[in-house]
């Protein structure tokens, strides 16, 4: 299943829940929720924590327009939007926390 | 000028993601152009907006960063960024488009009373 997350983890609780509540599969992190995968924000433990039960991506374009796409933490995989297309095509759900 | 008011703007939210962060610049200027005394305040979020290096072509999306440097054109030098916010998002003062003044949150509600008017974004 492909989790799609678009809020910034900060100041939304919408990362810790999916965390909580998804059994595995892929994670995708897109607009604000790009954050996340930025190496020394505050939430950096916690989506390391989750690189054992979920494949984490981010969309690219997104983390390039706010200035970060050079702090890409490891381990999270940077996917265009034909990656995006593809990880939805590939998953037979997807769940976008709104 | 006497009948100046003490305008803050408090900008909490990320660029892009939502409308708020390019609203505020624009009501911003309109402040500046009637010769208010204006500060800028950047708490949680908010701090993301002065990031360098943001680039949207990929996006389709206008990239508004560069008017953060023209802001001293209008006499908007006045930007404070919150420290706790900063620290939590890994960033310091160089990684910003422009000369900020870096408070602790203490620091940021004193001058935030201090204001005349407060308009939150």
């Amino acid at each position: 299943m492909l989790h799609i997350i678009n809020k910034s983890t900060l100041t939304s609780g919408t990362l810790d829940t999916c965390l909580n509540t998804a059994a595995g599969g892929d994670i995708l992190l897109i607009e604000d929720a790009v954050y996340a995968a930025t190496r020394g924000n505050a939430a950096e433990a916690k989506l390391k924590a989750a690189m054992g039960r979920f494949k984490l991506h981010v969309l690219m374009p997104d983390l390039e327009a706010r200035g970060m796409g050079d702090r890409l933490i490891e381990g999270v995989s940077p996917v265009d939007y034909g990656g995006f297309v593809e990880l939805a095509s590939n998953n037979k759900t997807c769940q976008s926390w709104l | 000028m006497s009948d100046a008011k003490k305008f803050m703007f408090v900008n909490r939210k990320a660029p892009y993601g939502t409308i708020y962060a390019l609203e505020s610049l624009e009501v911003v200027l309109i402040t500046a152009a009637f010769d208010q005394d204006v500060s800028l305040a950047f708490l949680d979020d908010g701090v993301y907006q002065l990031k360098k290096g943001q680039q949207t072509k990929g996006i389709e999306t206008k990239n508004f960063s560069p008017a953060y440097r023209a802001l001293e054109d209008y006499d908007i030098e006045k930007l404070y960024v919150e420290k706790e916010a900063m620290e939590a998002r890994g960033l310091t003062e160089e990684d910003f488009l422009v000369p900020v003044t870096v408070l602790s949150s203490a620091e940021m509600g004193k001058l935030m009373d201090e204001q005349d008017v407060v308009l939150s974004f």
